[in-house]
Order: C-alpha cells, then sequence, then structure tokens
C-alpha cells in the first residue's frame, strides 16, 4: 500500500498579514467619537444614552446605526464613518 | 521504427549541449537519431532534422529528465538505456559508433533540465497529468501520520477526517457534472470564493461518497445564500447550525435515512453531507469555536444534521414541495436550527389531541414567553401522521389547525408576567399574538414505524429579515 504523502489544501489558502491596528488614544478629548449601535434589542437606548453623556462632556459624538446584528455592516455605513470619525465605540453585544 | 533508435534532450543554454551540437550532427548522419528534444530553443541544435519543441517539457516531464544534454536509447520504442551529461565513452557506446565526438574532451557535466527547475515539476503534474486540481498540495512529511497531520493542521471537526488525496479528490470531484473551479457562493467569515473544488476536498474529508456531491453542493450553495445569514447563524451565541433536509429522487438514489433513527447516527449519507457542510464553514470560511463562531454551548448537530423526509406516504406533501420546489424534483432546506426537543404522545388518537399535544410543546420553544422570533420545524412521526390520515388531515390542514393553537392573548406574554421576566414588550398586551411568524413553522414526516415519539428543531431566534431565513434550492444535476 502507498501512504498518501500529498493532501489537496481543504483551506481557503489566505495568507494572513499581520497589520499595525491604530494606537488607542489615550484621551477623547478633541476626537470625534463614532457611536455605532448594532441593532440589538434595546441597544439603542444604551448607545444613544452614551452620546448624550459624551455631548454633555463637550465631546462630538456621530451615532450611527447597523441594520441588523447578524450581518456584517454594509459597506456603505463603513464608508461613511471612515473619514468622518476618529474612533468607534460600537455596541452593544451579550 | 528502427530497432535502436536514439533521442536526446538539450537546452540551449546549457553550455554542454552547445559543445555536443557537432555529435548530434553525427548521429543523424548515422540515421539513428529519432529526435531532439529543445526545452528553449527550437532552432537549436542547427542542423538538425528531427529537432522537436519541447518547450512546454512534455517528453521532458514524461521521460523524467534531470540533466541536459540526455542521450536515451531505445529498443522498440522503449528505454533501455541513457546517459547524462557528455561522456565520449558512453554516448559512443550507447550509439555504438566509435569515433564518436573524438574531437571533443572525454567529458563534460551536463546542466539541470528544465523541467526539474524550483516549483517546475508540479506544475508540470497538473499540467500533464491533466488532473487539473486548482488547490494547494500539501505534502505530508515522511515521519508524519497524515492523520495526525490533519488534526495538527486545524482541518478537523474534532473527529478523523479522511485525507483528501489528489485521486480521492478527482473521484469526488467525478460526482458533478459542475466545473471544479465554478464558484458555489463565499464562505464567511472570511468571505471566500468557494469553489466546486474546495467543496469537493472537504466532501473528502467528511467521508461523502462521489454520489453525494449534487447534494453537498446544493446544501452548501443555501447555506452561503445572502438570505441564509450563514454569517450569524455562525457567530451568534445561540446554538444554531445548518440543518440540511432533503426531498425527491437523490434520497432514493444515494440511500439517505428518513425513517429508523432518521436524526441520529449510522447512515453515511445522512452523517457525511452535513459534516461536508460544516467543514467547509470551517475550513474555506474560516468560521471556527472560540473564534468567531461565539456559540456558548452550541450543539451536537453543528458535527453534522442532515436528513430525508420520509415520503412513502404521498398523502402528505414533501416539505420542498410545499416551499415551491418542482413537483418531483429533488431539493435541498436550509434550516438554521438547534436541537431535538421530543414531543412524546402515546395516548392521543384524535388528531386534535394530538395536535394540542404538538402546540403546547412549540410554544415553549426558545422560551415559553417568546414570540415571532425563532422559526421551528415539527418532525412527525409516521404513527402520529397515522393518526392525521386515519381522520384526513393532510399537512396543509395540520398547518391550520396549528396555527390556530399557536395563538396567545399578549398580556400573557408581556415581560414579568407569570413571574417570568422574559417577554415581550407591554404594547403586546390587548393583541393576539402568534408563536411564529408567518411561514416560520415547517413540518415534515420522518422516523421509524414504531413509537410515538415527534421532534420539535427550534431554530435560530434571528429569524426574516434579522437574521436567517430558511432556504429551499433545488438540485442542479
Amino acid at each position: 500500500m502507498t501512504t498518501e504523502r500529498v493532501l489537496m489544501d481543504p483551506t481557503a489558502e489566505l495568507n494572513t498579514s499581520a497589520r499595525e491596528r491604530t494606537p488607542r488614544p489615550a484621551q477623547l478629548d478633541g476626537l470625534r467619537v463614532g457611536i455605532l449601535d448594532i441593532s440589538k434589542p434595546r441597544g439603542d437606548l444604551f448607545m444613544s444614552h452614551l452620546a448624550k453623556r459624551l455631548r454633555e462632556r463637550g465631546m462630538e459624538a456621530v451615532e450611527f446605526v447597523k441594520p441588523t446584528f447578524t450581518r456584517v455592516a454594509p459597506p456603505a455605513l463603513l464608508a461613511q464613518m471612515v473619514g468622518n470619525v476618529d474612533v468607534v465605540i460600537e455596541g452593544l453585544a451579550d | 521504427m528502427p530497432q535502436n533508435t536514439l533521442i536526446v534532450v538539450v537546452k540551449q543554454s546549457c553550455q554542454t549541449c552547445q559543445l555536443v551540437e557537432p555529435v548530434l550532427q553525427q548521429l543523424q548522419q548515422s540515421g539513428l537519431l529519432s529526435a531532439v528534444y529543445s526545452q528553449d530553443d527550437p532552432d537549436f541544435p542547427a542542423g538538425i532534422d528531427t529537432v522537436v519543441d519541447d518547450s512546454n517539457l512534455h517528453q521532458s516531464w514524461q521521460r523524467k529528465i534531470e540533466i541536459v544534454p540526455t542521450l536515451i536509447r531505445l529498443e522498440g520504442g522503449e528505454e533501455v538505456e541513457r546517459s547524462e551529461g557528455w561522456d565520449r565513452q558512453q554516448w559512443a557506446q550507447l550509439a555504438a559508433i566509435d569515433e564518436l565526438g573524438a574531437t571533443l574532451p572525454a567529458s563534460r557535466p551536463g546542466c539541470a533540465s528544465k523541467s526539474i527547475d524550483p516549483g517546475m515539476e508540479e506544475k508540470l503534474n497538473i499540467r500533464f497529468a491533466g488532473d487539473g486540481l486548482e488547490a494547494r498540495r500539501v505534502t505530508i512529511g515522511d515521519d508524519e501520520d497524515e492523520m495526525e497531520a490533519m488534526f495538527e493542521r486545524g482541518w478537523s471537526d474534532g473527529l478523523p477526517l479522511v485525507p483528501p488525496t489528489p485521486e480521492r479528490v478527482l473521484r469526488m470531484l467525478k460526482g458533478t457534472t459542475r466545473a471544479a473551479h465554478e464558484i458555489v457562493g463565499q464562505a464567511p467569515p472570511d468571505l471566500v470564493d468557494c469553489t466546486v473544488e474546495k467543496v469537493a476536498v472537504n466532501a473528502v474529508m467528511a467521508g461523502c461518497k462521489p454520489e453525494y456531491m449534487p447534494v453537498v453542493l446544493a446544501a452548501v450553495e443555501a447555506a452561503l445564500s445572502e438570505k441564509f445569514c450563514m454569517h450569524g447563524v455562525l457567530a451568534t451565541t445561540m446554538f444554531c447550525g445548518p440543518i440540511v433536509i432533503v426531498n425527491g429522487p437523490v434520497t432514493r438514489a444515494i440511500d439517505m435515512n428518513w425513517s429508523n433513527n432518521a436524526l441520529g447516527q449510522g447512515n453515511r449519507a445522512n452523517a457525511t453531507i452535513g459534516r461536508a457542510l460544516q467543514l467547509i464553514i470551517r475550513n474555506v470560511g474560516g468560521g471556527k469555536p472560540g473564534e468567531i463562531d461565539r456559540a456558548a454551548l452550541g450543539s451536537p448537530g453543528k458535527y453534522t444534521f442532515c436528513f430525508a423526509e420520509d415520503e412513502t406516504d404521498s398523502f402528505w406533501t414533501p416539505l420542498a414541495q410545499e416551499r415551491g420546489a418542482a413537483v418531483g424534483s429533488s431539493a435541498v432546506t436550509v434550516f438554521a436550527g438547534e436541537g431535538v426537543q421530543g414531543v412524546v404522545d402515546q395516548k392521543a388518537r384524535s388528531p386534535e389531541a394530538l395536535t394540542a399535544s404538538f402546540a403546547a410543546s412549540l410554544l415553549a420553544v426558545s422560551n415559553i414567553k417568546s414570540a415571532m422570533g425563532g422559526d421551528a420545524i415539527l418532525v412527525v412521526c409516521p404513527e402520529h401522521v397515522n393518526v392525521y390520515r386515519d381522520a384526513g388531515w393532510d399537512k396543509a390542514r395540520l398547518h391550520s389547525e396549528l396555527a390556530n393553537r399557536l395563538v396567545r392573548d399578549g398580556e400573557q406574554l408581556v415581560a414579568g408576567a407569570q413571574g417570568i421576566d422574559e417577554g415581550l414588550p407591554a404594547w403586546v398586551a390587548g393583541k393576539q399574538i402568534p408563536k411564529f411568524k408567518p411561514g416560520g413553522l415547517m413540518i415534515v414526516r420522518a422516523g421509524g414505524d414504531a413509537g410515538k415519539f415527534s421532534a420539535i428543531l427550534s431554530g435560530w431566534g434571528a429569524s426574516g429579515d434579522v437574521g436567517s431565513t430558511p432556504v429551499t434550492l433545488e438540485l442542479s444535476e
């Protein structure tokens, strides 16, 4: 019996590359904060309250909503956010 | 063909090959030279009538040439000996010509054949072995156990896999008329193109037979369709995985099980079709527990969950047909499902009593207080179907009778009612609330002949536009 020595790769064969994350800012002063509600039940209450609290402290908070928590954010939404905010607070998960 | 024939393989860029150019002309004059295969320049060597362009390296690959020049003597078309590089004594003896290359140095080493350039061998195997497989080939080291190697590479769902050798994958691909490079869909979470070939590789690992491929492909295509929301089904903290229900002549052709232990182990088609889909999500999509798959508990169905509907009694319409598939067609339905909730009713003799039983159990799906959330499938066993058959209730009748019993007063369901904090917003009070959204309950027939035990397969809490919708797809072949 011949030994099987070559196997076909069942994976996506992705060559993942490590990318540097943008460093987390030490503070939010002066930054535009994006608030992304992922549409979990009552998550909107929490996230809009968070936005309100940030504004009370004089910060700029921009609110966004994902249509559903079950799917990745639509490209159009991401395009809206990129370049218009400096940091994103996303919630609310389990 | 003459009894004794000589062939030579050369490349122009090799100095030794250039050196022996006059020798080749000598061989030609002797009438023994059948062909000179040139790997890089059909005009080299000069003055030779029988130069054959081997720039695609077919002859070089077939004859396993490692050095150029190589002189080969054939007898009756079969190789009997060869000389690699230039060696006057060897060449003279091979050609049986004493004065061959008398003016040349006694010997000169040759150069590497183009057919063994780095990576070339694999390319040529694909080119000429004609297997056409495009996936990367993973070589298992001599001292590796291939079963362990597959575990170590993270390909497994925890159980052993069938090694996906090129031969097995090719055999699997014969089970479908679709081309290997055809894209079936994008597998989440990495959203990579999943080709028919990748489906075949994972189907081999799952233990499928080639004849299962049309079903596997339909299940994958359905699971990767937008409506099914496979990303969400995978990523959820809830229990679900894709459940595959198969209808139509294919279930008989590939010997699926819709009878005894239909939801359990023991049938190869049931077991491996469901498993192939899960392995594809894992390996092609990159979806793994603890990573994007955040299921708190999950369920054993995430190894595999696939069965056929019992269509032996035409009294009940097959599920796929109810959902729009052509009469008599073979189809799969994929459903984001959880576990098996047994419904024991050994006393009901009337359809009303049995339906009341089913309804009470269905109301408890997910949470007794929940409604219009997840979908469900009611699997009615043959003994229970008989109760309906005897009363003349077909599936449509059962659907409507159940629907009547699955509506509740909203105030029972409000969060906090009956001492249970779960529940619906206060505005549902005073309204009639159905347990399932329209079309949310599916009914199938399956199970062994003896046993008054039906089952509920509850669905993922996020259904419809919010999450996953069941998808029915007719087989394309």
